[in-house]
This record gives structure tokens, sequence and C-alpha cells, in this order.
């Protein structure tokens, strides 16, 4: 297939030699970290075995024990559930709305943070340090936290709920945001910034319409997670589903019929969010066609 | 070798390829022109089965290839080589990894995944790139390559694959001249040296008659031209591509000549002169 002269012939055995330990270099370093894997692994799981209270084995059989009763238990009373959907749907509205409101404002100011904390884009260099440890903030303190200071301070209801999912809503969009506008191709705003226009007309016609898509997919999936995040919140008094399924779950009260009704609200919701998003993307995506 | 029927690919509102038929009866060169939009790219990707066809049959050496299902399709592709407009090369993994994907379809899943190619492949591989001039690129990152040398990796992964037949899809048109005609010498290279069937995708008229030993033009999906590159006259590619007298072919050339003859380089050479 190539011929070989005697003077090609040197370079062409090094090429082969040289390639050759790289490979076997790859692999040995594929091979440890593969043997480390293992090792962290089966060591992780001993030590956490031996700190369990109850151990991990004999526990394991009764793993599916409560998902068993709350099936069995809702299964008996299954002639009630359409009436506790009913009972229950105005909480569900409370909490989406939780949800929705909390993620809306939080998109927006994730936004003005994303733009001003991606290299390349933001307006004053020199701050993306400090808007990015703000982000980080806002990701680092646990909801829960927020909400119970805000109702000690505001009292219980939706809003000291919304105010800390917002919070933390800011901070991981606001991460994500960044990340998607980082991708962005520099053209664009290159061709805008050649006509003379400003920081916001850059921002708005250059990067917007690369981002919106991906911004708008990932808004839905935290919008998903604020639903989730809000029924948590009932549970320390911010209303909404969440208190409902506090007092339902509860074992051996005999409500797991109506804890039953909740987890099937939840998951219909989000079913619903995530069914609008993937239709809402493919039409940002494709122009309007669908 | 190969024979085309029929063969037609409707998408929702129009009819890309529209009722082709041809027949290839030894391993020849072939070329296919026109202008955008005329079906050339869906035929190729019909070929290799990375697009279905709507209608029609394709067969190659008496199997018919529009049949074939599930992993009997991947053993096709595996036969039935595909070099692209844009390389389609990995760009963060080596050179010499990229030609290795040629052999995807022999080694099971896990062998791929841990990196384990036989030493032998990995030889070849390197004696390949070498072949094609290369060679000193092995260990460094595709995307680090021009696009001339992008191209002759994908040719190489290619030959790796030991195709019976390579389709090439426009190989040359995001390509500076020089490197066009370096990709181009390859292709007919692997055509004259190994014998194997090249179906090439071509939207400059003289490059499909320099290297083409057969050129079929299609317009609006359909076959308007099939014959050698001598039949090619200006008034054929006129009618391939739907102009009317204005058409120039000097205009759109890319070849490398050796006297300039457009207007622009004349009147320079003029002006020159009178220095």
């Amino acid at each position: 297939m190539v011929e070989i002269t005697p003077g090609a012939a040197q370079p062409s055995r090094r090429l082969h030699d040289d390639y050759m330990a790289l490979v076997g270099r790859r692999r040995l370093y594929s091979g440890i970290l593969l043997a480390l894997f293992v090792a962290l692994m089966l060591g992780g799981f001993n030590l956490a075995a031996d700190r369990n209270a109850g151990g991990f084995w004999s526990g394991l059989p009764s793993f599916f024990d409560f998902p068993r009763d709350v099936i069995s238990e809702a299964w008996e009373a299954r002639a009630e559930l359409p009436g506790h959907l009913a009972e229950f749907l105005p909480a569900l509205v409370e909490t989406v709305n939780i949800a929705a409101t909390a993620t809306l404002v939080g998109a927006l100011f994730a936004v003005l943070f994303a733009l001003m904390s991606t290299r390349g884009l933001a307006p004053f260099p020199r701050l993306i340090p400090l808007v990015r440890r703000v982000m980080d903030v806002c990701r680092a303190v646990p909801e829960i936290v927020i909400a119970l200071v805000l109702i000690y301070v505001l009292g219980g209801g939706p809003v000291p709920a919304m105010i800390a999912i917002a919070i933390h809503t800011v901070g991981a969009l606001g991460k994500l945001f960044s990340e998607v506008s980082e991708n962005a191709s520099p053209k664009p705003v290159e061709g805008l910034q050649s006509v003379g226009a400003n920081w916001t007309q850059r921002m708005a016609f250059g990067v917007l319409p690369q981002v919106l898509p991906n911004w708008f997919s990932y808004a839905l999936l935290r919008f998903e997670i604020n639903i989730r995040a809000s029924a948590i919140l009932g549970f320390v008094g911010a209303g909404g589903i969440g208190y409902e399924l506090r007092n339902a779950i509860s074992w051996g009260q005999g409500k797991f019929d109506q804890a039953a009704a909740v987890f099937i609200l939840l998951f219909v919701t989000i079913v619903a969010v995530d069914q609008v998003s993937t239709l809402v993307r493919n039409r940002l995506i494709h122009g309007g066609a669908p | 070798m190969l024979q085309i029927e029929g063969l037609t690919k409707r998408f929702a509102a129009t009819t890309a390829v529209d009722g082709v038929s041809f027949e290839v009866d030894r391993p020849i060169m072939l070329g296919i022109i026109g202008r955008s939009g005329a079906g050339k790219s869906t035929v190729l990707r019909m070929l290799n089965r990375l697009t279905p066809s709507s209608a029609g049959t394709i067969s190659f050496e008496g199997e018919d290839i529009t049949a074939l299902r599930g992993g009997a399709v991947r053993r096709w592709q595996s036969r039935c080589a595909m070099i692209f407009q844009q390389f389609n090369l990995v760009p963060r993994m080596d050179v010499v990894s990229n030609v290795l994907h040629g052999t995807l379809n022999r080694h099971p899943a896990i062998v791929t995944l841990f990196n384990l190619y036989p030493a032998a492949d990995i030889h070849r591989a390197i004696d390949i790139l070498e072949r094609l001039g290369i060679a000193e690129t092995a260990a460094k990152r595709a995307e680090a390559l021009s696009g001339g040398q992008q191209q002759r990796v994908a040719i190489a992964r290619a030959l790796m694959q030991d195709p019976k037949m390579v389709l090439a899809d426009e190989p040359i048109a995001s390509l500076d001249p020089m490197n066009a005609q370096v990709v181009m010498d390859t292709l007919r290279r692997i055509h004259d040296e190994d014998g194997r069937m090249v179906i090439c995708n071509l939207h400059t008229l003289d490059t499909a008659r320099r290297y083409c030993d057969r050129v079929i033009g299609m317009r609006d999906g359909r076959i308007v031209f099939d014959g050698t590159p001598a039949q090619l006259t200006t008034g054929v590619a006129r009618d391939i591509y739907g102009a009317d007298e204005t058409f120039s072919e000097a205009a759109t050339s890319t070849e490398i000549r050796d006297r300039a003859d457009t207007p622009a380089e004349i009147a320079i050479r003029d002006a020159e002169a009178l220095t």
C-alpha cells in the first residue's frame, strides 16, 4: 500500500512508535482511573453502610413498604379519589402560582445577572466576579432557610415562599443563562457594534435571538423544580398543596388516599409543564412552524 | 454493480428527488452536478441510508440496499463510506482516533469505548494517513487542522472502512482552490489505485470535467443529463443550472490556471505592462 523507501522508513517507524506509546499511556491512565473509581465506590459504600443507623442490607427489603402502604390504602379508598382531587385543586393552584411568580421574577433578574457576568458581553467586566459571587450566595442558602426567616418577619403565607424561591432561581438560572450566552456567537454582536448600537441594543438583537430557546427551556425546567420547592415550603407554613400533603402523609392516620391525590395532582402538573415546554421550545427554534 | 431504479424522496411539501434511475456497471468515478437544492445530496444520503427513501430501489452487487433493516443497515454503511462538505469529524479527538472511527462497525461498543482498538488497526490508520501525506498530524486534535487537512482525515476515515464505494457530498465546497485540488487528486487516487467506486457531488463544472469518468446532471430532483465529461458543453450546463446566456463558467470557476483570464486579471496584467 505504501511504498517505503529506505530514506522514508525511519521517520515513519518513529511516527508509529510515538503514537503507540501515546495510546499505551492513555490506556494506562484510563485503567488507573477505572480502578480508582471502583475502589472509591466500594470503600464509600462500606463506610456509609457502617455508619447507617439501621443497616443497609437489613433495611433494603422494607424499602417498598411505605409506597406499598400508600398505594394499597389509596386503592381501597379509590371511590373518594375524585372528591379529594377536587378538594386539593385550589391548594395546587396556589402552589403553582407561587412557583410561577417566583420563576418569572427570578428569571427576569437572572437575565440581567447573566449578561453582567458573561465574559465578552458584560458592560462592566470588572464586576463579573462580584456578580458571580452574589449568584453563588443566592444558590448556596437553602430556600427553606430564607422562607423560615421571611415567615418569621412577614408572617406565614405565599409571599415569603415566593421571595425565597425567586432568590434561589436568580442564582441557578443566572449561572445557566450565563453559560448559554458564553457559547453564543460573537459575530452578530460585532455586526451590531459596527453600526453603532449601544449595549442594550446589542444584547436585545445580537444575543437574545440566539439564546432565547435555551433560556426558555431552562426557565421551564426551573418552573418544574420550583413547583416541587413550593410544595415543600408548604410544610413549613407557606400554604398551598404542601400543607395538605404534610397533613396527609404522616404515617398511621389512614389519610394515604389524600396523599395519593396530592401526588397525582403534582405529577399531572409536572407532565403538563413538560409538554408545554417542548411545544413552545419547538416553535421558538423552528420560527413559528409546529 | 450499482443499479438505482425510480429513487424518490418526498418531504412534507416538496419532492427533493423524483424518480432517479441510473446504472453503473464497473467502479468508475461518477460526478453529480446541479445547483443547490437539485437533490444531489439527498441522492447520496439515500445511497448511504442516512436518509430513508420514499420510493424506488437501490441495489449494489445484486443486494437490495433499500430493504435492509437494523444491523444490516449499519453493515452496509460500513461498506459505503461517506465524505461530507463540512468534514464531520469529531473536533476534540485526535486525528488517528478519528480515522479509527472507520472501524467502529467491526468492533463491539465496549472495546471502542475503552479505546482498545487492535494494534494492527492503529498501524493501518497511520499508514493511511502517511499515504495521504498527513501522517505528521497523527496526534493532533482534528479541530487544529486546516480545512484541506481535515478533509483528508475524513478520506482516511473512509479508507479505514475499506469500502467498495465512496460517496463524497460536495467535498471541496468549503475549501480554497489549492486544497480543493489536493482533495480531488486524493479522491481520484483512491479510485485509480484501489479500484474503488467514487460518487462525488460537485458544484463546479470544471472539476467534474477534469476528474470524473461520467457526469450526471440533476435539476429539480430529476436527472437531466447523463454522459461523458466531453458531452458536457456550456449549452448543456445552462440547461442543468437553468441559467440564461449571461451564465459564464469562468465567473464561478475555482480551478487554478496557468494564465489569468478573468477580466479583472487581464486588466491588472495590462496595467502592469504599461509601467
